[in-house]
Order: C-alpha cells, then sequence, then structure tokens
C-alpha cells in the first residue's frame, strides 16, 4: 500500500510533465492535421534555455531566493522557447501548407535532427548536471517499512501544472482567440472566410504548445537535475504516446493520456522491470494506435471521400 | 516592364523592404541565440557547471542571417518582376536525362564496375582502400536501403519510420547463426532477408491498416521496441556491448587472410586487405542492383500496378476489389527482405555490431534519402544517397578548414545538423524529392512524363 501511495505521487509528477507535452503535440495536430516531430526536441531546448538561465539568475540573486529565480527561469524559458517554435513554423512547415501530406512530417523530421545535433555542437555532448534544489519533503505516512513522503518539487511540479492548465483550459474556451483556434481546427477554409487570420492563429498555436513545453522543461530540469542533448526523443514520443492514449486533438485527452502513460511508467518500473520501461510505453502507443485510433476522449474520424 | 532600370524609387524602395526583412530576420535571430549560443555550458575541474559568455559567435550568426535574408529579399523580388532568373541547371535537364535515362544507367554501371580499378589507379594501393570502403561501401549500402524502403515508402506509399528495424534483425540473424552455428555468409544471406520479411509480415498485419502518420508513428515504435529489446536481452545479444568476433564472408571458401590458404596465396598475389574490401564492394553492388531490378520488374507485375495504385488512391483500390492489407503486407514484407540483406551484409563488413547502429537515426536518413530522391524513382534515391552520404563523408576529408578556424574545428561533428538542415531545405524548396516527375507504368500508346504537379500520392 505504502508503496503503491508513493509510486502513484512520482507518477501524477511524471505525468504532469508528459501531459504538458503532449498537449502541443495534440493542439497542432488538430489545427493543421500534422505530427510535429520536432516538439520533443523543443522541450529539450527549453530545458537547456532554462538551464543557462537558471544559472545566470541564481549567480545574480544569490542562493537564497531559489523560488524566484525559478520564476524568473519559468518566464523567461516560455518566452524564447515560443520564439524557437515560432521560427521553426515559420521557416520549416508555412511554405509546406497546401503540400502533399507527408511533406510536412518530413520537414519536421529534419528539423528535430537539426535541433537535436545543434544543442550537441553548441552546448557539448555531456550531460549538463546542476545542483540539486528544493530537496525537503513532507512525510506523509511515517511508516518503518516504506515510509512515504512528498517532496517540494513535486508539489510545486504538480500545483504549476494545475494553475497553469486552468489558465490555459481559460483561454482556449473563453477568449476570442481561443474561439479562432476551434474555428480553424474545425474547417480553416470556413475560418478564413468568416475574416480569421489562419496563419497568425496557427503560429499562435505552436507558441502556446512551446510555451507549455517549456514548463515541462524547467519542471523537467528541476525534478532530474540533469539534461543531455538526447533528452528529447523518448519523453517526446512518450507525450505523443499520451496525446494518442487520450484522444489526439483533445486537450482534456492530452492531459488524461500524459497522466495515464506517467503512471504506467512508474508503477511498471516498480512492479515489473525497470529495464523495459519505455517498451512498455512503446507497446502502448502500438496497442492504442491499432484498435482503439481516436483515443479515449477523442473523436472518431470519419473518412471523407 | 516599362523601365525596371530606369526607375531608382522603386528600387530604393525594393531595398529598402529587403533591408527591413534582413533586419528583421537578423533581430529573431538575436533573440534565439542569446540563451543556447551566447552562454555555452562547461564542467570545470570540480566538476561544476560554469558558463563562458560567447557573444562573438552570436554576432556571426546574425551577421550571416542578415546577409542571407537580405540577398534572398532581393531575389525573391527579382523573381516578382519577372528579369532573367539565375537557374541551377539550364531548362530542361532533368527532361533529357530522363529521355535518355537508359544510356545514363548504362554509363553509370559502367562506372560503378570499373569504382575500385578507377581509384586504385588514382589513390594508389594504400590510398584506394579510403576510397572504397568510406565512399564506395557505404553510400552502395545506402543506396541499398534507400531502394529498399522506396519499394514500401515510394511505390505503395506506406510511410516507414522503423525500417531500421530490419536491418537489425538482419544483421543479428548473420550474427548470431554465424557466430553459433557457424553457418557461411552465402547461406545465411537469404535466409536472412527471409527472417527480415517474416518480422514484416509480424509487424505489418496488425498495423497496415492505419493511414499515414499513424502507420509511421507505429512503425517508429516497432523500431524503438526492437532497439531496446537487444538492449535490455543481454542473454540473447550481448546488450549493449555487442556482438564482436563476426564471422567475415569469404571468397566462395577462400578466406582473405594472410595464412597459406588465404585469397591472396592462392591465386598468388601480394597480401593487402584490398581484396577483401573490393569482393565485399562487388557483394554490395551486386545486392543493390538486385533490389533496383526487383522494383523495377515488380512495377510491371500486377501487384506492382496494385501498390501504385494504392498509393494514388486507396478507396478507389479497395472499391476495385483490392485486397489492400495484403498488397501492403507483400510491400512491407518485400521492403523488409531487402533491408535484412543489407543488414547482413553490414554485419559482415563489420565484424562487430551493437544496438547502438540500429538507432532511429538510421532511419530517418533512409527516409531522407527516399523522399529527398523523390519518391519512387530509383535514380532520385541513387543522387540522394550519393549527396547525402558522400556529402557527410567528405566533411571528414575537410581537414585544411582547422587552419582557417583554428585547431578545434572539427567539420564532423556538423555531420548531423547539416542533414537534418538540408532535410528541411530540400522540402521547402522540393517537396516532392530532387526527382519529381514520374514515368507512367502503364500508357496508351506513347509514354509521357508525368508532371509534379499531376503527382497526388500521400493523400489516401
Amino acid at each position: 500500500m505504502e508503496v503503491f501511495v508513493q509510486q502513484l505521487i512520482n507518477g501524477l509528477t511524471l505525468g504532469s510533465i508528459y501531459g504538458l507535452i503532449a498537449i502541443g503535440y495534440t493542439m497542432v495536430f488538430g489545427i493543421i492535421g500534422m505530427v510535429n516531430f520536432a516538439h520533443g526536441d523543443v522541450f529539450m531546448l527549453s530545458a537547456f534555455i532554462a538551464l543557462i538561465f537558471f544559472m545566470l539568475i541564481s549567480a545574480w540573486l544569490g542562493a537564497g531566493l531559489i523560488v524566484l529565480s525559478l520564476i524568473f527561469v519559468l518566464i523567461l524559458a516560455m518566452f524564447f522557447t515560443s520564439l524557437w517554435n515560432w521560427t521553426i513554423e515559420r521557416v520549416a512547415y508555412r511554405p509546406l501548407r497546401g503540400s502533399f501530406r507527408l511533406a510536412p512530417l518530413i520537414s519536421a523530421i529534419g528539423m528535430s535532427i537539426f535541433l537535436t545535433n545543434f544543442v550537441q555542437v553548441v552546448q557539448g555532448p555531456r550531460n549538463k548536471p546542476i545542483p540539486p534544489m528544493l530537496n525537503q519533503s513532507i512525510l506523509l505516512i511515517d511508516s518503518s517499512t516504506y515510509p512515504v513522503s512528498i517532496s517540494y518539487k513535486q508539489i510545486a511540479i504538480i500545483v504549476t501544472t494545475v494553475v497553469l492548465l486552468a489558465a490555459f483550459w481559460y483561454l482556449v474556451q473563453k477568449t476570442p482567440l481561443g474561439r479562432a483556434q476551434r474555428a480553424c481546427e474545425q474547417d480553416r477554409k470556413m475560418a478564413s472566410l468568416l475574416g480569421i487570420d489562419v496563419d497568425r492563429t496557427i503560429s499562435i498555436t505552436f507558441v502556446m504548445g512551446a510555451a507549455l513545453a517549456a514548463v515541462a522543461g524547467v519542471m523537467y530540469l528541476v525534478l532530474y537535475g540533469v539534461v543531455n542533448f538526447a533528452d528529447g526523443f523518448t519523453p517526446g514520443v512518450k507525450a505523443f504516446t499520451a496525446a494518442v492514449l487520450g484522444g489526439i486533438g483533445s486537450l482534456p485527452g492530452a492531459v488524461l493520456g500524459g497522466l495515464l502513460i506517467g503512471l504506467i511508467e512508474v508503477m511498471w518500473s516498480a512492479y515489473f522491470t525497470i529495464d523495459y520501461k519505455d517498451v512498455a510505453a512503446f507497446c502502448i502507443l502500438a496497442v492504442v494506435l491499432v484498435f482503439m485510433p481516436s483515443g479515449i476522449l477523442g473523436r472518431p474520424e470519419v473518412e471523407k471521400v | 516592364m516599362a523601365g525596371v532600370a530606369s526607375n531608382p524609387a522603386k528600387r530604393q524602395a525594393d531595398m529598402m523592404t529587403a533591408l527591413k526583412e534582413a533586419a528583421f530576420a537578423a533581430l529573431v535571430t538575436f533573440g534565439l541565440c542569446i540563451p543556447i549560443i551566447a552562454w555555452g555550458t562547461r564542467q570545470n575541474l570540480d566538476n561544476q557547471l560554469v558558463l563562458d559568455p560567447r557573444w562573438d559567435a552570436v554576432a556571426w550568426a546574425v551577421a550571416i542571417v542578415f546577409v542571407g535574408r537580405f540577398l534572398m529579399a532581393l531575389r525573391q523580388q527579382k523573381r516578382g518582376e519577372g528579369k532573367s532568373i539565375v537557374r541551377l541547371l539550364p531548362h530542361g535537364t532533368v527532361g533529357f536525362f530522363q529521355r535518355h535515362s537508359r544510356i545514363f544507367s548504362l554509363f553509370g554501371l559502367g562506372f560503378l564496375l570499373t569504382f575500385p580499378l578507377i581509384a586504385i589507379n588514382l589513390a594508389g594501393w594504400g590510398g584506394a582502400l579510403k576510397w572504397i570502403d568510406n565512399f564506395g561501401v557505404q553510400i552502395l549500402i545506402y543506396v541499398m536501403l534507400g531502394w529498399g524502403l522506396n519499394i514500401v515508402v515510394g511505390l505503395a506509399g506506406l510511410l516507414d519510420l522503423g525500417y531500421v528495424a530490419f536491418y537489425a534483425v538482419g544483421a543479428y540473424s548473420y550474427a548470431l547463426l554465424a557466430k553459433n552455428f557457424g553457418l557461411s555468409f552465402w547461406v545465411l544471406l537469404p535466409l536472412a532477408g527471409i527472417l527480415a520479411a517474416f518480422w514484416g509480415i509480424i509487424l505489418g498485419f496488425p498495423v497496415l491498416r492505419l493511414r499515414g502518420d499513424y502507420l509511421a508513428i507505429v512503425t517508429l515504435a516497432f523500431g524503438e521496441i526492437i532497439r531496446l529489446v537487444l538492449i535490455n536481452w543481454t542473454d540473447f545479444s550481448n546488450g549493449y556491448a555487442g556482438i564482436s568476433g563476426i564471422p567475415r564472408p569469404t571468397f566462395f571458401g577462400i578466406p582473405f587472410t594472410a595464412a597459406d590458404n588465404g585469397f591472396a596465396a592462392v591465386f598468388g598475389l601480394e597480401f593487402s586487405p584490398l581484396y577483401r574490401t573490393i569482393f565485399l564492394y562487388y557483394v554490395i553492388l551486386c545486392l543493390a542492383l538486385l533490389t533496383a531490378y526487383v522494383s523495377l520488374r515488380l512495377r510491371r507485375l500486377p501487384v506492382g500496378r496494385a501498390w501504385e495504385a494504392l498509393r494514388e488512391d486507396e478507396i478507389a483500390c479497395r472499391s476495385l476489389g483490392i485486397n489492400t492489407t495484403n498488397t501492403k503486407l507483400t510491400a512491407f514484407s518485400l521492403g523488409a527482405m531487402f533491408g535484412g540483406f543489407a543488414g547482413s551484409f553490414f554485419a559482415a563488413r563489420q565484424g562487430f555490431i551493437s544496438p547502438e547502429s540500429f538507432v532511429f537515426m538510421e532511419s530517418a536518413v533512409v527516409l531522407a534519402i527516399v523522399v529527398l530522391g523523390g519518391m519512387g524513382s530509383l535514380w532520385g534515391c541513387a543522387i540522394a544517397a550519393i549527396a547525402m552520404i558522400g556529402g557527410t563523408e567528405l566533411l571528414r576529408e575537410l581537414d585544411w578548414l582547422k587552419q582557417i578556424f583554428g585547431p578545434d574545428f572539427d567539420p564532423t561533428k556538423y555531420r548531423m545538423l547539416i542533414f537534418g538542415f538540408a532535410m528541411v531545405v530540400i522540402m521547402i524548396w522540393k517537396p516532392r524529392g530532387l526527382i519529381s516527375t514520374r514515368e507512367p507504368t502503364a500508357f496508351l500508346k506513347e509514354k509521357k512524363a508525368i508532371s509534379a504537379d499531376m503527382v497526388q500520392e500521400g493523400h489516401g
């Protein structure tokens, strides 16, 4: 029981990170019907941006104000990652709109290779560790065999995710911007006839996806304390799995899928074997796509001739 | 067109817009560079991360983008005015090559057959090894992989991101069976192909009813699963450490060693490691040509026609009574078989394999070769493989750049960076690949080239 509760907490933390990345996949897929293959690498890039800003700001503010510097880092990382994703959309995807279906996917794969190697070239191939922070934890169940605790990091991650998701939900559901986005998702041509700037809406979608990926990147850095140029691929694929599991195109689905994937991964490692945890995630992806392509909350796709 | 040159006001305005665009691009680049280029992270002697400011690199990046964007903007304006456009190739070059493709094929074949001789004559016995091995064999492996994947992606229109899985199956089948049972290369080559095709059927059967990008992601997942199993199942594959000491192929029973029964001694030649490389070169050349021949002949068979029809319109195919699952499965397993051949050749050539050789990046490279070459075009694949693999191999030769950029400059570091960038650029420049016109398989009276605008693949 204690093991289960502890793993539940760990799984929810990891799942929040996957869910935040998954939103970027699901929004882009919903609006332009393309798998943004480079999104995992955008996440990795954001972790690097956060790392550099964290070092700059913590040197400037001193180690005492770690929460304040993390908030600064979060805002700066969101801004600069959004700029990157905006540029990527502008350079690599926008010229291919209206081209044949596989062209944007190939371009995204190229962009993914480019980003991974770009970071490797400019920041070096080695792991980048930062000193651990927010190490205190609260003891939840005081058991002599297996004490269950939740660390400040985990609380911070879960709270930030909930707050951001609420803000994000408000943005998509209640503002004109979100309405334009949902309109483009349903029918791009009709939306443009009604005076919505489709290109701008798509750009904003990429910016929003990148901002959430940057939050995930900062959290990843805080949680693990280390980042590497190759760290984008596996979380990217897992977040895509989460998006598919929840039903691609559905925002609550992406979060739900992220939490499920996080829980499954953590439980698998705890109860079975840690070696095959990635295999488990990939198997779920294959099984879901084959037997349940519309996911948990997605709408079934109607094939039009 | 009246007075384009005699209108200085308009030219000045053009110049101003170009400058504005360039300044905007430079500003964005500056923003992009701020955290990630401006400070480099480095571990000092106490294992702590420290930051090195590198504002000179930022300045270079911003300057390059400014100038590049400015020139591009000017070029676009000129194109808009209908002035003479600088073309890389004179008009109709591609058409000329296609009309005479038979002659060029023969010429290319002749060059490939004599390539080792040319290399020996030009670079001598010592230098030829590098050219035949790094350029000849390496490029031909990718040409063969590209042609094998071309059956799946180019002909049947199924996007496969996990092709490297079948390459791995072929390589591990050869390595394990040759090491544990002592079977020879020539027995194991077809066996590896059959095993890979078998895996293609197993993996393909459940997933082939998925469409476009979903299929791509599932095949990616399968490729990763096979790699992760190879890493973790150490009893079977020896994990990360890989398999070494794989038996090398022999010349119909005569090994390429310096011993008395070795190849050189039997034929009364002086021993040289070059003989093995030349032999391997001809083996992979034969395998690649076999792949090309099979895919050319298959296009004439009903199943090949069904593949191409499937690529163009899946719904139409289904309504005409084609069993789409079986048709896709044949393409998938045939492609996998050629991947398996290439894999067993790879294991025999290297003598050592590990899961590191079968990462997703390899799949992406092969797919890039197929797509950039123009899906379905054998010539396109070959040209793309030569450009991409040969180009990145050439980077190893650029030692003289060290004299310009200092001794720390290592051009091979930029290999994959340039590769990824080239993928994006070629997609934007020519979304349908380098050779985008199609040879029609079936035609009435005379063969007409199908222009790129008419090619509508990928909608099914």
